[in-house]
């Protein structure tokens, strides 16, 4: 007897252990919770999810014979004890013979309390502990014997969860989640987001999805890019069309190509999501900061679309810095950023450390520096040790007016085995015994 | 059931080493590795598509009568529920453990494990092994956090100070630390067993100890500039940079230190350490194949039975490194002049 006692108690303690390492687990990585939500009524009931849902079902039930009334009953027990355990659910009515078109599944109206689980996964494995009763029995066995007509005329619903932490409790039944598979969209990753995963999941295929890939299709966006896209930016699939008809035109009335414009949406996910107001805002900006031209901005905008996205501040800053700290004159900045659009949008301390390193350690004057904007872009670490082999082989020797110069271009792109043997005439061997001397 | 990335995860658990550059966070460096080797792991082929079965009903003659002919009909269809878009990578996360740190402004050997591997590691953080650095130093500054990147306190003349007399210091400085030595290492001085360990290089301290230098070398004397190598235990970067200030001040001058390498931890030595180049996983791979390698070699060497002072390993671990080293000749001749002479 005191055996059974501790074995129970173990499980228990096993149970307990097992639900706090899966809380645990929940918390420590970013979730996303996805909930189904459904409603009594016909008309509240989204067609959208209904339609995306491949339940197998049998013809017979689709009309909606006058079944017996005695295995409704007892399905709407079965069911209604099913949400109790797993939701947290206040069932207002179960209808009876109601003469609807749709397969019958039972409306049970299934008001998750959203902000709930939502706030914590971890809450709601609690719930479900404290809310199954194990003493309470059915009101009818599930071994009770039922004719065979009867066993063909009950239909059970597929069992999805109605909250889950991932999507594949989903996928093999959503039309749009495998359409997306498909397409090469990391379903993974955009569950981890919050509340896409249960976005997605309402979406319909046909009416919602089909209509604005067909529209990325005719801005000339190729197919094997749309994955990347919907990936990175979910919510261009919610976006109205006559937005991102608008955003297009705006482009195009702005004087840029349709290959570009298409190759900006498809480098940039985010563009189309925003308003016309604010691209027409940060186009305005560029073109009078840097003082280029029209299509020189044009050029710049299409190089690096992302700086249609993103906040103004940074590029505010980095360009302080450029005139400022580095003393680089307007037309040296404007031709550095033609060249090398994305030292608008670096990391300012990263921007600062390579230049200190070449102006003041490498002795490289500023007019070398903006003939070779390269040098901004690369690795810190990289053009140290670069710089530091030749130093050490007596060939750092960067000006161009004595012999043996060294192009920094050169320095700075080259891979190491190219470098090595063009560049400082020594072998790849001697690079790296060098790069453990620093 | 083992995939072809549950392979390449087996064949990367091991220790290696690689040399950390300079400037860098050590956590910089891990993070970086983890996501090489997780980068490799993945670009292995994923296992092939699953099936599931689902029962589809068939259109039959069906009567409200409830005559109704149950004919259902098998088809497989893909399971997308595990396919790689909806389930992500295999491994997301590896284990990438640290063994002895090194902070920002030093370089040099820091030993890595990779899953079960650390078991190893902690092993080896714990043993007595001792670290090789390189110091470099330049006499005549003295700044608040003892390196060159620090605030300048105070600057002195260094015209006084020769070669013979540097050396002067760092003897005195390494006999105070035979001293400590061996007032930690708790064994008694008038037995047969503690000489020989003694003359042998194994003493090592029992339990827990401040930073015990057992070797202290000047390599290379251009005045102001000067280049030292330090064995030592229990050490943090800081504390040698600290002892250069030390040496600057017994000199009546000051000293900074203008960087630190290591050269050397436990058996892992700068020659195999990898560049970071080649923080990739077939790279790993070969780093990790060949410590062993190297280490069953050292075995077979070295099972001799011997006194049993000390626990087996301990002295397996010290006779790895005096075979790395070499220079077990060298604190032989210290020992026996310093700790035994005063």
């Amino acid at each position: 007897m005191s055996c059974v006692f501790i074995t129970d108690f173990y499980m228990a303690l096993t149970c307990i252990q097992l639900c706090q390492r899966c809380t645990s687990l929940l918390r420590s990585r970013s979730v996303g919770i996805i909930t189904l939500q459904y409603s009594t009524d016909a008309q509240n009931w989204p067609a959208a999810l209904w339609n995306s849902f491949i339940v197998p079902v049998l013809p017979s039930v689709l009309q909606r014979s006058p079944s017996p009334s005695q295995t409704r009953q007892r399905w709407n027990l079965g069911v209604r004890s099913y949400c109790e355990s797993h939701a947290k659910v206040q069932p207002s009515q179960t209808k009876h013979g109601n003469t609807d078109e749709l397969p019958g599944t039972d409306m049970v109206s299934y008001q998750n309390p959203l902000s709930h689980q939502l706030r914590d996964g971890g809450m709601l494995l609690k719930e479900w502990q404290t809310a199954l009763d194990l003493d309470d029995a059915p009101g009818h066995s599930a071994l009770e014997e039922i004719s065979h007509e009867e066993a063909v005329r009950m239909d059970i619903p597929a069992a999805l969860p109605p909250v889950s932490i991932s999507l594949k409790d989903y996928v093999n039944e959503s039309e749009t989640l495998s359409k997306l598979v498909q397409l090469g969209v990391q379903l993974w990753k955009l569950e981890q987001r919050p509340n896409v995963g249960s976005m997605l999941l309402r979406l319909d295929f046909q009416t919602d999805v089909t209509p604005r890939l067909v529209f990325l299709k005719q801005l000339g966006v190729e197919d094997s890019r749309l994955g990347y896209l919907i990936s990175h930016n979910p919510f261009i699939l919610t976006e109205s069309l006559e937005n991102l008809q608008a955003r297009v035109a705006y482009l195009r009335s702005k004087k840029f190509s349709a290959e570009s414009v298409a190759s900006m949406v498809s480098r940039a996910p985010y563009l189309l999501n925003f308003s016309v107001k604010r691209m027409d805002n940060r186009l305005g900006f560029y073109q009078q900061q840097l003082g280029l031209s029209a299509q020189k901005t044009r050029d710049v905008v299409v190089r690096l679309p992302r700086l249609l996205c993103g906040s103004l501040e940074p590029v505010k800053e980095n360009l302080k810095i450029c005139k400022l700290e580095m003393g680089f004159r307007e037309n040296e900045l404007q031709h550095i950023v033609t060249v090398i659009p994305k030292v608008l949008t670096a990391n300012k301390r990263k921007l600062t450390q390579i230049f200190d390193y070449i102006h003041n350690t490498m002795n490289i004057p500023h007019d070398l520096i903006v003939k070779f904007p390269q040098v901004l872009n690369a690795k810190y670490l990289r053009i140290k040790e670069r710089h530091l082999f030749l130093q050490y082989l007596d060939k750092a020797q960067y000006d161009p007016a004595k012999p043996n110069y060294i192009c920094l271009d050169k320095l700075v792109s080259l891979p190491d085995e190219a470098f090595c043997t063009e560049v400082a005439s020594a072998t790849l061997k001697d690079f790296e015994l060098f790069q453990k001397t620093m | 059931m083992t995939t072809p990335s549950v392979r390449v995860f087996h064949k990367l658990e091991g220790l290696f080493s690689i040399y950390k550059p300079p400037g860098v966070h050590w956590k910089l460096v891990r993070d970086t590795v983890e996501t090489n080797l997780l980068k490799g792991i993945n670009a292995a082929p994923p296992p092939g598509p699953r099936q599931r079965v689902q029962f589809l009903a068939e259109p039959t003659s069906v009567m409200a009568e409830g005559s109704s002919e149950l004919t259902l009909s098998a088809a497989s269809v893909p399971a997308l529920a595990h396919h790689p878009l909806v389930s992500g990578p295999e491994f997301q996360h590896i284990g990438v453990g640290v063994g002895h740190r090194l902070d920002v402004f030093s370089s040099g050997v820091l030993v890595l494990g990779v899953g079960q591997a650390n078991k190893a590691l902690t092993d080896l953080y714990r043993s007595h092994v001792t670290r090789d650095y390189t110091l470099e130093g330049e006499l005549g500054m003295a700044t608040d956090n003892f390196s060159h990147t620090g605030r300048l306190i105070e600057r002195t003349t260094y015209d006084h100070i020769t070669r013979d007399k540097l050396e002067r210091v760092l003897a005195m400085m390494q006999g105070s630390n035979q001293k400590a030595l061996l007032t930690y290492s708790k064994v008694d001085m008038s037995t047969q067993e503690a000489y020989e360990l003694a003359v042998k290089g194994e003493l090592r301290p029992d339990g827990k100890s401040p930073p015990i230098m057992t070797g202290l070398r000047l390599l290379h004397f251009q005045p102001p500039h000067f280049t030292l190598e330090v064995q030592c235990l229990n050490e943090t970067q800081r504390y040698l940079c600290r002892i250069l200030h030390e040496v600057g001040l017994e000199l009546r001058s000051t000293a900074v230190c203008k960087g630190v390498r290591r050269t050397r931890d436990g058996p892992f030595t700068i020659q195999h350490a990898l560049t970071h180049q080649h923080w990739t996983s077939p790279d790993v791979i070969q780093a990790i194949r060949q410590y062993r390698s190297s280490r069953k070699a050292g075995k077979a060497k070295h099972t001799q039975p011997g006194k049993d002072t000390g626990t087996a390993s301990q002295r397996q671990e010290m006779a790895e490194e005096a075979a790395v080293t070499g220079d077990s000749h060298r604190l032989l001749s210290v020992l026996t002049s310093k700790a035994f002479g005063s």
